[in-house]
């Protein structure tokens, strides 16, 4: 059928394609519900230290998930902000990346926890890390027909603390003005996710073991997140000027870094 | 049949029904213009409002974003099966009670955002009310009439005003 037309678009949850239809934005061809296909159905699978979350999941069956819960935990604080419960009900965690918004609050942490996306196509079926699949706004390196059949998750290998954070204009339904993802590791290395401050989602990290240390002098903790959070190029837009994301940015680094710091020293003493 | 044109079947509120749809068909304009079950309302038809919520397969979703074929061999409960004859349910007793009823509107969504709550979380706290109806905006801005009378179904108050 998509060889047929390449230019037909998937259909999962549709939250964000029917509102592309409805106001004319998008007019494929040929619309395609995925969820009727037999080998995309609904599935959540560990397999070796890999969750394995297929294209058709919708985030309630995400945040539902005890797995995800346990070793994705700043994924699912992320989903659990995704648009209104009927939204969480319809979208789908493999749509929320093919829809490649910059401001997808669950792009940082997948990007945080190394996502793999898992593509197949007409020229058959590749793997591609979510840091590799973004390459603008509502672009992505999928090439005509091809599709995301499932996210893949990597079981982190060492103690990892995580959180999720993002700042909107309201409380409740909202898009974010920026939002992030924070993890710091045992043996040291600090990650960040940022969202809505640039292009796309993108992912930035120290691992001079500076900003895991609690005891490391504060101005140079303060220079390493200054540099890390350099690499944001945010627009202005309805929600935040660009000097203010940009502010924000350092501001939510700075509480996501201790919230990821006292958790990953809660995960070592329960450990 | 023209290509633009699909036979769906659908079970609504507990009926079956067979209907030909044109395939860029909302469930929603499918329900209240072939139907006429017109109580899931259209507003923002963007997802933010909630007017149109209904349950799928006991999920509560926004019916403007669904397709009608999607919802092709589904189980679809609107507004319209609540009641019991000329008896509502308690959930649209409690919403009188309490005021919480001013342009209507929104009212159908409301009422089944707190059905699907209840279904979950029989006993919601404040937050979880506000947190289980935040889907849906009501302009008349009466949220704490609403939420009063969502929680007034929890704690079984609404109940006896109806056996009174």
């Amino acid at each position: 059928m998509l060889q047929a037309e390449p230019a037909a678009r998937p259909l999962c949850g549709g939250t964000d394609l029917l509102v592309g239809l409805r106001k004319g934005t998008l007019r494929p061809p040929l619309v395609v519900d995925l969820k009727r296909v037999a080998e995309l159905a609904p599935a959540i699978e560990q397999r070796d230290r890999v969750l394995r979350v297929s294209a058709t999941i919708v985030l309630t069956q995400l945040i539902a998930d005890e797995r995800a819960r346990a070793h994705f935990p700043a994924l699912v604080e992320a989903a659990l902000v995704v648009g209104s419960i009927q939204i969480r009900n319809r979208a789908t965690l493999a749509g929320n990346m093919c829809n490649a918004s910059p401001a997808a609050d669950t792009a940082p942490p997948l990007l945080v926890y190394g996502a793999v996306l898992e593509l197949a196509g007409l020229a058959g079926r590749r793997r591609v890390p979510l840091a590799e699949f973004f390459t603008g706004p509502g672009r992505t390196v999928l090439a005509p027909a091809e599709l995301v059949t499932a996210v893949e998750l990597p079981l982190p290998s060492e103690p990892l603390g995580a959180v999720f954070g993002r700042m909107t204009r309201r409380r409740g339904v909202d898009l974010a003005t920026v939002n992030l993802c924070c993890s710091v590791s045992r043996s040291g290395v600090t990650r960040f996710a940022y969202g809505a401050v640039g292009p796309r989602s993108f992912l930035v990290s120290d691992e001079t073991g500076t900003l895991a240390d609690e005891t490391a002098e504060p101005a140079k903790q303060e220079e390493v997140l200054r540099r890390l959070t350099a690499e944001a190029s945010p627009i202005s837009n309805v929600r935040a000027s660009a000097e203010y994301r940009q502010q924000m940015l350092l501001v939510l680094s700075r509480r996501a870094l201790d919230t990821a710091r006292r958790r990953l020293a809660e995960v070592a003493d329960a450990g | 049949m023209p290509a633009n044109v699909l036979a769906v079947g659908l079970v609504v509120n507990g009926r079956r029904h067979e209907l030909e749809v044109s395939v860029g068909q909302t469930l929603l304009d499918a329900l209240r213009d072939e139907l006429g079950l017109t109580g899931s309302k259209e507003c923002c038809a963007e997802g933010e409002c909630g007017a149109c919520t209904l349950l799928i397969d006991g999920q509560a979703v926004n019916s403007c974003l669904v397709l009608a074929v999607e919802a092709d061999g589904r189980q679809i409960a609107t507004i319209e099966g609540l009641a019991d004859g000329d008896r509502l349910s308690p959930i649209q007793d409690a919403f009188l009670a309490q005021g919480a009823v001013q342009c209507g509107f929104c009212i159908p969504g409301m009422v089944m955002s707190a059905h699907y709550l209840l279904s979950h979380t029989p006993q919601p706290s404040a937050a979880e009310i506000r947190e289980g109806l935040s889907g849906n905006l009501c302009r008349c801005g009466g949220y704490n009439q609403i939420c009063s009378a969502v929680a007034a179904v929890a704690s079984g108050e609404a109940a006896l005003e109806h056996e009174e």
